[in-house]
């Protein structure tokens, strides 16, 4: 039962990381860049439903929703502003300016919203399920992330794969030069990347503080790298691929902080990382491409 | 520079690099010695140098082979960890001059094989996977140094990854390494005469590599790596070379800088500090060592510069970082100053060139020319 527990909460954290690694895996595929202020998007989501929740006592629903609008517009600024110029420049120059925004949105927070941890209350008012007497418990902030993350995990698919932004997303990360001909604007495509990236981020981050309650401006900085960990381990570009990772990377997290080590789980996260990719330097789903000579 | 016209471009350009750390090193001799140096600047030498290092060091894996490695602290802090472990045991007892030296060669062999360890299997991988590999080992060598607990006493050297009770020491048994608190009681050793020495030693084999036969190999396979094995190169060879190389060097830069404190934790080698160093390499051009020195300077000063405004101080760098790589590296920016370089060329009549950090190389550059680019852009 002890087991059953950890694995559910392994999940349910799983869950946060598959969402992040979305935004993450959405924006490589699409822009061919290593977004890597998307953790701190988080943060600022996190930070705007604290104001709108926590503080001022919104609906939650409604305070997630302003987040969303928040993080969308952010996401698409950053994008804007810092990417875009850059665009067709090798991909060290692109990870470069995203750390210098990933730095950027981390002392901005600390300027405006001061660096001393604010305590988060849960998005989730329900009350969570007792199974077999009690002796398994599952909150009721795990089964929202979780089936949070499967709808959205479902939506997505359906609109990659069936809408037509979907299957022009599609092309651009199939070859921007011939959709561009195609008549699809590639530019519009990649900053409705970044806003669909973004408002993830912004639903991850209110999951998030909600099982992990404690807000600061460096809230989003490792479940972004492990988010990005994820999305690797699944196989940086696909949609599956980024929920599996995430789901896998969170399991094997809280069951190694569970029976091998709380100080190591990190350290066993990343080992176990580098063994994939050596049996299978891919990732899990990753698409084997063929260099052309 | 009219006596160097003779000389070969890149012999000009390597001598202004030793030049310069020469130059460095008398300007700061003179400081100290007419009375202005101040506490915080002594306190920054010995980082200037260590991060120098880590830039020249860095620059060998991401800017001549080409390849993006996120995990250059974990070498820094192999290197650390075993050169400080031997300096706080077994080099007590030993003639400091010597102690500091074998500490070196231990720190720098532990790195070595530490990058080895990493380089045979990650090499395999390229690009994106790779660095998110690099990054994850230096991850885990992170969490493994803060879980690491040592002690010794009569019945020999215990060693524990849970904590320090598990060590089982008798009561006169002494700590070594106390997990998370690292290695206490350093007796601090900082002389800014080794750390230029160290440089220059740098400089000389990263130099030296780069005109030879693999530092040749080391380019070819960053500019074509399909061309590169189709001409017979044995590509794990060479790429374990510049690996094994940097991490060596990274290995010295991590025992020079543990030794200016007194006591070495492992959360200091985090992501951020390899993310650090390779801000210095890019902003410096990639594959342009001397950029990145310069670039490795003014990025550890600067942030101590701008303490005054303390809590502003990491914010004014973002911003700088982010207009610094637009302003290097967007196309249309780009034009944009090359226009205006050439308006004040045209109407002055071509001023003196002064070497710029963000200025000196462009990454096209590197695409284009060989190994033999110079430091100093030759417009």
């Amino acid at each position: 039962m002890q087991f059953l527990t950890y694995l559910v909460r392994g999940i349910s954290l799983g869950s946060v990381y598959a969402l992040i690694a979305l935004g993450y895996t959405m924006v490589y595929g699409i822009a061919r860049m290593l977004n890597f202020a998307h953790g701190d998007v988080i943060m600022v989501g996190g930070y705007v439903v604290f104001f709108a929740f926590c503080k001022s006592g919104i609906n939650p629903l409604l305070s997630i929703l302003i987040a969303m609008a928040a993080c969308t517009l952010l996401g698409m600024t950053i994008e804007k502003v810092a990417y875009k110029p850059l665009r067709g420049t090798p991909s060290l120059a692109v990870l470069i300016t995203a750390i210098g925004v990933s730095y950027f949105l981390q002392n901005g927070a600390m300027l405006l919203w001061k660096s001393d941890p604010k305590s988060f209350s849960s998005i989730v008012g329900i009350s969570g399920l007792n199974l077999f007497d009690g002796r398994l418990q599952i909150s009721a902030e795990t089964i929202v992330t979780i089936i949070t993350c499967i709808v959205i995990m479902i939506v997505l698919m359906w609109f990659v794969k069936k809408t037509k932004p979907g299957h022009a997303m599609q092309a651009v990360s199939e070859d921007r030069g011939a959709a561009q001909l195609m008549g699809i604007n590639v530019n519009g495509i990649i900053s409705l990347t970044f806003a669909i990236g973004s408002a993830l981020a912004a639903i991850a981050g209110a999951l998030l503080l909600s099982s992990y309650p404690t807000l600061m401006p460096t809230t989003g900085a490792m479940p972004g790298i492990k988010a990005f960990t994820a999305a690797v381990f699944g196989g940086i570009g696909s949609i599956p691929g980024a929920f599996l990772g995430g789901i896998l990377l969170g399991v094997i997290e809280n069951l190694s902080k569970a029976y091998i080590s709380t100080q190591l789980s990190d350290a066993i996260v990343f080992l176990v990382l580098i063994i994939i990719l050596l049996v299978k330097p891919t990732g899990l789903l990753g698409k084997k491409a063929t260099v052309k000579v | 520079m009219a006596k160097n016209k003779k000389m070969k471009k890149t012999t000009r350009s390597n001598l202004l690099m030793f030049g310069f750390v020469i130059i460095f090193w008398a300007v700061i001799q003179l400081i100290s010695l007419t009375g202005h140096m101040t506490s915080k600047l002594n306190g920054l030498l010995i980082p200037v140098c260590a991060y120098m290092i880590m830039a020249i060091s860095l620059n060998l894996v991401v800017g001549f082979l080409g390849e993006l490695s996120l995990g250059h602290a974990a070498f820094m802090s192999a290197g650390a960890f075993v050169g400080i472990f031997f300096y706080t045991t077994v080099g007590a007892a030993l003639p400091k001059a010597a102690a500091v030296l074998i500490s070196f060669i231990m720190g720098g062999a532990a790195a070595g094989l530490f990058g080895l360890i990493v380089g045979v299997p990650v090499l395999r991988l390229s690009g994106d996977y790779l660095a998110i590999v690099t990054l994850a080992s230096g991850e885990i060598l992170k969490n493994v140094l803060s879980a690491l607990y040592v002690g010794k006493d009569s019945a020999g050297i215990h060693v524990s990854l849970k904590d320090q009770f598990s060590l089982g020491l008798a009561p006169d048994g002494k700590m070594l390494v106390k997990g998370a608190m690292g290695i206490p009681g350093i007796q601090k050793f900082s002389n800014f005469t080794v750390g230029i020495v160290l440089i220059l030693i740098t400089l000389a084999y990263i130099v030296n590599l780069k005109n030879s036969r693999a530092g040749r190999a080391i380019t070819a396979i960053r500019d074509d790596e399909i061309a590169a094995r189709a001409t017979g190169l044995n590509l794990t060879h060479y790429k374990l070379t510049a690996f094994v190389s940097a991490a060596v060097f990274a290995g010295f830069a991590g025992v020079l800088y543990a030794l200016n404190y007194s006591s070495l934790v492992a959360d200091k080698f985090d992501y951020n500090l390899s993310i650090n160093v390779l801000v210095m390499v890019v902003l410096g051009g990639m594959g342009n060592i001397f950029g990145g020195m310069i670039a490795a300077i003014l990025l550890t000063i600067l942030p101590e510069m701008l303490r005054g405004f303390s809590q502003y101080r990491m914010f004014i760098y973002s911003i700088v970082l982010i207009v610094m790589m637009l302003f290097n590296q967007a196309p249309v920016l780009v034009a944009w100053r090359q226009r205006l370089v050439a308006r004040i060329r045209g109407s002055k009549n071509a001023p003196e060139e002064t070497v710029e950090t963000a200025d000196s190389s462009y990454f096209e550059e590197i695409r284009e020319k060989n190994s033999d680019d110079s430091a100093k852009e030759g417009k």
